[in-house]
């Protein structure tokens, strides 16, 4: 025990200023694959492969600030996403006349300001206590209001909604640039984050856990339901490109021209995330996440540092999500899944290394790379097992053999959370902890 | 009168139902959080998967069930119960007790287990397919029961399911059994004093991973049951997951975390708010509509959500209860 104190662990003393091996043998290895893919599968596809996994990058920085810094976890990262990609998709598709030129614009803002009202009368109710009346009445009151006010306000929403539907198909969007719509994407998940931040992380962490894996169901289910909003099953495409799109600069050079767009987005991101980390507020985030109780001692706000850094996250995963959404020029909502939007993210940190943003960058190309690769593996692994149970035993394979093989990814990717929390929790750059003195 | 029937079909008796599959998961969540303390995200997954052992066991043996005259589903849910209380043993040993023994924080538990739905998912769908499937095979089929009401205006009868039936009595088993378990044996009373205070629990010469073991075991049945139940009374769905382990936490957590008794009864209230919740009110307002004013027009649909919209009732439940009463409506011992 006493050898401990006198031992330098070259892992923790003075860590940054060693020669980065680690880094370039892993960063190396890396760009191995990526030039590989290109010899393969030709530049079109790769570039493609590459702006998917910047885009997942930037979602996987800002699931690495809510784990990774804070120790929080957020396992919904698909509904902030699918609400980045629907704000997206809302702002950036031109107009739809057939809505804009009847008077049901008109209606839509009636009802919604309906629903203004009745918001502000419930809040009202619930300051009635301020008029001197007694606290339980007041309850009742309000909780009264609320539901009568409720039936009213969505039995009116559902007969306008309906109309939209029926006559106009959808409302459209409102024709304004892509980039606009991943700021309000990020602002819109941020808000959601706020939210949710507000309720969960006073309490034990599992809550946060369960709290968001629920929200972002919800968030899908709305999604899909609402054929006025966003044409449900139907989808909507195309969404505008930011850059110019491929009919004018063809596919590979357009593609580069938005992955440089992305490339830009992350150096800064990183940027800007770096200088935070180093600052005295990355300090007291890390504090707070190694020891609650002292950092608390030392008269800092935990709960309001744990809601600043969920609502960061969470907006970095509403830009993400938008740019996605921009670049696979699709809305889809049944396309957001939990596999390919939530765990996958979380492989991607906790694989690459939490709290660490090169690791957390080189986890989101790798596995990201990883992923798409796997996808003809299993597919050719299940078809070669099926020929031999064919030929050898008289089996005879089921018909959904294709979606069936795909489940396999799901299984591997499970596996390999359980095992990298087991055998390696740092991850494979683990974070650089600097210790004073 | 028939508005009255039509109201006990749609929500007492569904309510029931739904509140019993919810109740019957949350016992085993919530006995999991106060031995291990943390929240298990591959429950619904073991509900599943002890669902698929059923299937495939009376895939096996179409014609046990004839013999006893009750579906062969139900007899064959012993062995599927022990079954999946094997497979939880089998994965705390393989993935939660190595992170137990290193003493992580409960959150990587819930990462953990995590995984090993996703591991579950995995398996269960590349063997059973994603498409649903009824577990009555073998031209069994589901006895429904006809209840005439004794009342003169009302024309349709009350009905429930054989099912149901049997769902409502393995319900009131599971909660007797486990309550006199839990009071009346060694076992039980160890277990309790586990969750209390682990500490304390093997000061005084208690084998806590025995109490592990014994913990996974129960809840490994239980989830079965649950599963099973759940897919007599509609179809067997590989893909429900996340749409189950939604309501049951919700339910946990209403009835406070690590409370078996609450969590019985946050499980009612779960399903009965699901029910309430998407059933169309103007059914029970319209007969009495002569004594509203005439400017009131009910509408169609007065229901609070659509079906498809469900999941957001246990969500909103679970909101509530963080907001206003964090520990549960009977003060679970651990938040």
């Amino acid at each position: 025990m006493s050898t401990q104190h006198t031992e330098r662990r070259e892992d923790t003393v003075a860590a940054p200023s060693r020669f980065p091996l680690r880094e370039i043998v892993l960063f190396g290895a890396l760009l191995v694959a990526v030039l590989g893919v290109y010899a393969v599968m030709g530049t079109a596809y790769s570039t493609r492969m590459l702006v998917e996994a910047a885009c997942y990058a930037i979602l996987a920085l800002g699931l690495t600030i809510q784990w990774g810094y804070a120790g929080q976890f957020n396992a919904g990262v698909m509904g902030f996403v699918a609400l980045g990609g629907f704000c997206t998709m809302f702002l950036s598709v031109p107009l739809n006349d057939a809505f804009w030129a009847t008077e049901l614009p008109g209606e839509l803002g009636r009802a919604l300001l309906y629903v203004a009202a009745a918001i502000l009368v419930v809040y009202g109710a619930t300051k009635l206590d301020r008029l001197g009346v007694p606290k339980r009445l007041r309850t009742l009151i309000a909780i009264v209001l609320a539901v009568v006010l409720y039936l009213v306000v969505i039995s009116m929403l559902r007969g306008v909604t309906g109309e939209i539907q029926s006559r106009a198909g959808f409302i459209g969007g409102l024709g304004l640039p892509a980039w606009s719509g991943w700021i309000v994407g990020g602002a819109l998940a941020g808000g959601l984050g706020y939210f949710i931040g507000r309720i969960c992380l006073g309490l034990r962490s599992d809550y946060l856990a369960i709290a968001t894996l629920g929200i972002a169901e919800i968030i899908k289910a709305f999604l899909k339901n609402s054929d006025w909003l966003t044409r449900g099953t139907a989808t909507v495409s195309p969404l505008p490109w930011p850059t110019p799109g491929p009919s004018t600069l063809g596919f590979t050079l357009a593609r580069a021209a938005y992955l440089s767009l992305t490339a830009v987005m992350i150096a800064v991101i990183f940027f800007l995330l770096h200088r935070a980390y180093h600052a005295p507020w990355g300090r007291m985030i890390r504090a707070i996440r190694d020891n609650e109780i002292s950092a608390a001692a030392m008269g800092k706000d935990i709960n309001r540092r744990r809601l600043e850094i969920f609502v960061l996250g969470c907006i970095l995963m509403g830009i993400g999500g938008g740019a996605l959404a921009s670049f696979n020029s699709i809305f889809d909502p049944n396309g957001y899944l939990p596999l390919n939007h939530t765990f996958l993210v979380l492989v991607m940190v906790i694989l690459g290394g939490p709290g660490n943003n090169l690791g957390t960058i080189f986890g989101a190309v790798a596995v990201y790379i990883i992923w798409l690769m796997s996808e003809p593996l299993a597919l050719f692994l299940m078809h070669g097992a099926a020929a031999i149970g064919e030929g050898w035993f008289g089996w005879e394979p089921p018909g959904n053999l294709d979606s069936r093989a795909l489940q396999a990814r799901v299984f591997v990717i499970g596996l390999l959370i359980t095992l990298v929390l087991r055998f390696a929790p740092q991850g494979l750059l683990p974070e650089k902890v600097r210790h004073h003195g | 009168m028939n508005e009255l029937v039509f109201f006990i079909n749609n929500v007492i008796v569904a309510g029931s139902v739904t509140g019993s599959i919810y109740a019957i998961g949350a016992i085993g969540v919530t006995l999991i959080f106060s031995i291990m303390r943390f929240a298990h995200f591959a429950h619904a997954d073991m509900m599943t998967f002890g669902t698929f052992m059923v299937l495939l066991l009376t895939l096996a043996f179409p014609g046990a069930g004839g013999a006893v005259g009750l579906p062969t589903p139900i007899v064959m849910l012993p062995l599927a119960m022990v079954l999946t209380a094997l497979l939880a043993v089998g994965i705390d040993k393989a993935f939660y007790k190595p992170l137990r023994a290193h003493g992580v924080k409960p959150i990587v538990m819930v990462i953990a287990s995590l995984g090993v739905t996703l591991m579950l998912q995995g398996v269960i769908r590349l063997f059973a397919g994603t498409g649903s499937q009824n577990l009555y095979l073998a031209g069994e089929r589901k006895e429904i029961y006809r209840l005439d009401v004794p009342f003169e205006m009302a024309a349709r009868p009350i009905i429930v399911t054989e099912p149901q039936v049997i769902l409502f009595l393995l319900t009131i088993v599971c909660v007797v059994g486990l309550h006199l378990f839990l009071n009346r044996t060694r076992l039980g009373k160890a277990m309790r004093a586990m969750s209390d205070n682990p500490d304390l629990a093997r000061a005084s010469g208690i084998n806590t991973n025995h109490i592990v073991a014994v913990t996974w075991v129960i809840a490994g049945g239980l989830a079965a049951i649950a599963g099973t139940l759940l897919s007599l009374d509609v179809t067997f769905k590989p893909d429900l997951s996340f749409f189950l382990l939604l309501p049951i936490f919700a339910a946990a957590i209403v009835g406070g975390v690590g409370h078996p008794y609450g969590a019985i009864a946050g499980g009612f209230v779960v399903g009965f708010a699901e029910t309430l919740a998407v059933f169309n009110w103007t059914v029970l307002l319209r007969p009495v509509q002569h004594l509203f004013p005439a400017w009131l027009e009910i509408p169609r649909n007065l229901a609070f959500v659509g079906t498809e919209y469900k999941i957001v009732v246990p969500f909103f439940i679970l909101v509530a209860i963080l907001v206003w009463r964090p520990t549960g409506l009977f003060k679970g011992k651990v938040i």
